[in-house]
Parts: C-alpha cells; sequence; structure tokens
C-alpha cells in the first residue's frame, strides 16, 4: 500500500503541474516565449485564494475571485513586457520575465511578510479518506478532479468551439491560419485569460493542500513548469499532461529511492536533463530545440 | 582601511570577476546561461576542501579554477544539443541539481556547508588585494578575448551559429572553449570567495545568484567587458550605498532587468554608446 500511497502523491502534485503548465506551453506554442513569469500569476492567484477566504469566510469565494482578477495581470504581461518584445531573441522577453517574477517575488515578500498568510479556517486539508488503506484527503481529491475536469473542458473547447479551433489553428501554423481569417491577437488574448486562470485554480488548491501561502509559493513550480512543458513537447497539451504527471511521479517515487543522494527538485531537474539530452524533441516529438 | 571597506572591495572584485566570467559565455559567444551559480559553487567547494585537507592557498584557487572547468565543459556539451532558451532551461536545472545535490552531501557539509577553513595566511587586506589583482586580470582577459580572433569567432558563433559553420568555423569547439574559459573564471571566483569568507553554505550558490549575474551581464550591456564590469561594480555597491535597495534587493534586481529588457536591451554599454555618437554629431 505504501507504493499505492506514493503513487497518489504523485499523480496529485503531476495533476497540478498539469494545469499549471498549461499556459506555460499554450504561450510558449503561440509566441516561442518561455513565459517564467507565469509562476507570478500562480503565486497571486493563491495570494487571493487566501486573502478572500480568510476575509469572507468561503473558500469557494476566494478560488473564484482569483479565477475573476487573475486574468487580468495576465494579459497586462501579455500586452505591456511580451507584445514590444516580439521582434528580439528569444531569450530577450524570457530574461525580461525572469526579472518580472524576481520582482513579484520579493514584491509579495515586502508586502505579505516572509511568514506568508495562512488560511484562518480550512477544514479541507485535514478531512481525509480511507481508501483500502490509501489515505488521501478532499484537496487532493480536488486537485485530481480539478484536472481532469479542466483538461476535458480544454478539450472540448479546442475541438468544439471556432475560437478553440482558431487558438489550435494558430499554434500550429500562425500565418496560415490569419490567412484562413483567425483574429491571432485575439488568439493570444484568449490563451492569456485561460492559462491564467488555470494558474490560479492550480495557485490556489496547492495553498489548500499546504494551508498557507509564502513567498516560496511558485518559486520551484516555476522553474519545474519550464521541465514539464520541454519534457512534454512545447505547445502540446497532451504532452504537457503526460509530462507533468510521469515528472509528479518520479519525483515522489525518486524521493525514497534516491532521496538521500538529491532532495525533490534536483530530482526532478535531473530528470529534465537527462531526457533533454537523450530527446531534445520530447516525449510527443514536436520540435523542441 | 575599515574592514567594512576592504569586504566591500572584495565583494565588487568577485562580483566584477563572476560577470565577466558570465559575459565570455552569453555575452560574447551567445550561450545564455542561468546556472552560474553552479560552476561559482564548484569553485568554492573544491577550493574548501583543498584548503581543508592541505592549507595550500595556490593549490586551492587551482582546484577551484579546475573543478569549475571540468564541470563547464561537461555542462557545455549540453550547448551543442540545446540552443538559446532551451539551454537556458538547461543551465537553470544544473543549477538546481547543484545545490539540491551537495545539501544532501556528508562529506560537503550538507546544509550546514563547510566551516572553519583555514586562511589564506595573507589577511583580510592581503585577501582584498589578491581579490583585486585577479579581477583586474580578469577585466584585461575580458578585454583582450574580445580584441583576438578567438573574440571574433565567439561573436560570430553568437549571432548566426549557422552562418559561422558555413564560413568553415567549427561552432562547438568555440563553444566548449568559451564555457571552459568562462567557468574556470567563475571557480577561481569562488576560490577567492572561499579565502574572503572561510565558510561556506549551499545558500550562497542559490539560482537566485546566477540571476543577479545574469542581471550585471545584461544592464551592463552583453559582450561589453567594461560594460558588465561597470554594471557589477554599481549592483554590488548600490545596496550598500542605499538602504531601501539593501531591504528590496531582488525586487530592484527583477525591476532592473524588465526594464533595461524593456527599454533598452542592448544594456548600458550600447545606451552610453548611443549618446556618445549623438553628442559627437551634435
Amino acid at each position: 500500500m505504501y507504493y499505492v500511497d506514493l503513487l497518489v502523491i504523485g499523480l496529485t502534485f503531476g495533476s497540478m503541474y498539469a494545469v499549471m503548465a498549461v499556459g506555460l506551453t499554450l504561450v510558449y506554442g503561440l509566441l516561442r516565449i518561455l513565459h517564467i513569469a507565469h509562476a507570478a500569476v500562480f503565486a497571486l492567484g493563491a495570494y487571493i485564494t487566501v486573502i478572500v477566504a480568510n476575509a469572507t469566510g468561503s473558500i469557494a469565494l476566494g478560488l473564484l475571485a482569483a479565477i475573476m482578477i487573475t486574468p487580468f495581470f495576465g494579459v497586462a504581461i501579455y500586452r505591456l513586457l511580451y507584445q514590444p518584445l516580439l521582434s528580439y531573441r528569444p531569450d530577450v522577453p524570457m530574461i525580461a520575465s525572469i526579472g518580472l517574477l524576481v520582482l513579484m517575488q520579493d514584491g509579495f515578500r515586502i508586502v505579505f511578510g516572509e511568514q506568508g498568510v495562512a488560511f484562518r479556517n480550512n477544514p479541507y486539508a485535514i478531512q481525509t479518506f480511507d481508501l483500502h488503506g490509501v489515505t488521501i484527503n478532499t484537496v487532493q481529491i480536488a486537485m485530481m478532479v480539478a484536472a481532469a475536469l479542466i483538461f476535458f473542458g480544454l478539450h472540448a473547447f479546442t475541438t468544439w468551439t471556432r475560437i478553440g479551433v482558431g487558438w489550435r489553428a494558430t499554434v500550429s501554423n500562425a500565418k496560415i491560419a490569419a490567412s484562413f481569417g483567425v483574429d491571432a491577437i485575439k488568439v493570444r488574448y484568449t490563451n492569456f485569460i485561460i492559462g491564467s486562470a488555470l494558474a490560479a485554480v492550480a495557485g490556489g488548491l496547492v495553498a489548500l493542500l499546504d494551508n498557507f501561502v509564502d513567498p516560496r509559493t511558485g518559486v520551484i513550480v516555476s522553474y519545474k513548469g519550464l521541465a514539464i512543458i520541454v519534457l512534454g513537447g512545447l505547445g502540446s497539451v497532451r504532452g504537457t499532461l503526460i509530462a507533468a504527471l510521469v515528472l509528479g511521479i518520479v519525483e515522489s517515487f525518486g524521493t525514497i529511492f534516491i532521496g538521500s543522494w538529491l532532495n525533490r527538485d534536483a530530482i526532478a531537474f535531473l530528470a529534465l536533463i537527462i531526457l533533454l539530452m537523450v530527446r531534445p524533441q520530447g516525449f510527443t516529438g514536436a520540435r523542441a530545440a | 582601511m575599515s574592514a567594512y571597506s576592504i569586504s566591500l572591495i572584495s565583494v565588487i572584485g568577485i562580483n566584477v570577476m563572476l560577470a565577466i566570467s558570465l559575459n565570455l559565455i552569453s555575452g560574447l559567444c551567445g550561450q545564455i546561461s542561468l546556472g552560474h551559480a553552479a560552476f561559482y559553487g564548484t569553485g568554492a567547494y573544491a577550493a574548501a576542501l583543498v584548503m581543508v585537507s592541505t592549507g595550500n592557498l595556490a593549490l586551492s584557487l587551482l582546484a577551484g579554477a579546475a573543478a569549475a572547468c571540468v564541470v563547464g565543459i561537461i555542462v557545455g556539451f549540453a550547448s551543442l544539443r540545446v540552443r538559446t532558451d532551451f539551454l537556458a532551461v538547461t543551465t537553470i536545472g544544473v543549477n538546481f541539481l547543484f545545490t539540491g545535490f551537495v545539501r544532501k552531501q556528508g562529506w560537503l557539509g550538507g546544509e550546514m556547508g563547510i566551516s572553519r577553513i583555514p586562511p589564506s595566511g595573507l589577511g583580510a587586506s592581503g585577501n582584498m588585494v589578491m581579490i583585486a589583482v585577479f579581477a583586474l586580470a580578469a577585466i584585461a582577459f575580458g578585454l583582450y578575448v574580445n580584441a583576438s580572433w578567438m573574440g571574433f569567432v565567439f561573436r560570430a558563433v553568437g549571432e548566426d551559429e549557422n552562418a559561422a559553420s558555413t564560413l568553415g568555423i567549427g561552432a562547438p569547439a568555440y563553444k566548449l572553449t568559451a564555457f571552459g574559459l568562462g567557468t574556470a573564471m567563475a571557480g577561481l571566483a569562488g576560490a577567492l570567495y572561499v579565502h574572503f569568507t572561510q565558510f561556506i553554505t549551499p545558500d550562497a550558490f542559490e539560482f537566485h545568484v546566477s540571476v543577479m549575474i545574469l542581471a550585471m551581464v545584461v544592464i551592463g550591456g552583453m559582450g561589453s567587458t567594461w560594460g558588465v564590469a561597470c554594471a557589477a561594480i554599481i549592483l554590488t555597491v548600490l545596496p550598500e550605498a542605499i538602504r531601501f535597495v539593501n531591504d528590496y534587493r531582488l525586487a530592484v534586481f527583477g525591476a532592473l532587468l524588465v526594464l533595461v529588457m524593456r527599454l533598452a536591451p542592448g544594456g548600458l554599454a550600447t545606451s552610453v554608446k548611443h549618446l556618445l555618437a549623438r553628442g559627437a554629431k551634435s
């Protein structure tokens, strides 16, 4: 049962990585920018969830507020930072993005303090269920259900709606999509709105699981997010999902088997480096480098 | 000289060396590395181990540079496999791998790091002079490489690797050379840091240190040795001079990175050049 427990932990982490990384991979697919500041959007979502939940007493309202507010921030990043830098080498917007992340992280520390903010009333993280010897709490279940719903929703959106199809077309070839009348600018805004809202969901749920947010929330997730989208084959939603789940499981088993030798984050990056060297095109074969 | 200015000058010297060494790799040769703190740390740990076991100053400096150079060339092979932003992701990974590895190693002191490193025997001001001499040598070396044939090829590879290869330049060999030289210099800076503090922990080589070094190179102007050296000095002195900057150091660095990339992606060096050109015209 011990290994099943590890698998469950790996899957919950993996599903949150996946929800967070979808926004990243789609930004890369559209703009060829490594959107590292996405982690700041994730952290912002977590802070909003905690603060609004504490103020109103309703965690659902906190999550809703995070989902409503973060898209504005994501769109602002695109409009004010990335759009003017699109004509430069890809490392210019990437460095700007790192700068923004560092600025936001320190900003969170300055505004909310080193200790961060904790939920005043969060019953879900300690509400556990026992499924034939495997212990799981409500937040972990919510994470997996949310990830499943989100990926099903994304699939439906990109298959059956007009704007979704246009979005997919633009990711695979912007010029041809534009010549068929897809509005590339609208696609980009849609992309940042949806990606940021999803990051907020992931941020809020991770905050619920930890029961607090602090300035370190999002630091590691950001760079791991890069690892995931690279492994997944950039711009591929399916690849991102697979890579995120694999990484979550590799991490949770890795901490048991080589945990005395490397820490959790180092294991994730070791997996990334090995895969990047062996298969630079990622799991699904989309061109990466 | 007060102890404060001695330590400030030492830190400036180390940062100048780090910035110039990264400039060789990222500025001249165009290989974005976001894991420079890992090489800095490799040099520091190697030097610390040598100091603890032999107490020999020259040997520790040599060990620092050599160890970082070996690791640097290994990582350099990654630059033959992946390019630009992917190389950046790989090197970020190298940095996390380095600190994650060191934190778990008993023989490297784990989380506590290595303390009670024997003194270099030069005293604080002697150390400062040594660091300053190495920093000046690093600037001279940076200028020399920039003006040499090798620097010319580095720039060609950095600007357009395919075009350089078409002209018969063996880009892989030059990329590895850039990594080898740059990381050896970073390792030397790490060894000097060991003699400066006599105490190291993994925290000193975290990823944010890599971001800080990259900030110096980017703000100074990629590829310009003078610009990068000036930026390293300014960014080291600024937090000391202005209290506000010291409290919000990372926020200020982040904001500067965003502003420089957004408004003048060429950095200080290019902006100054434009100003001078405009002045000469009018």
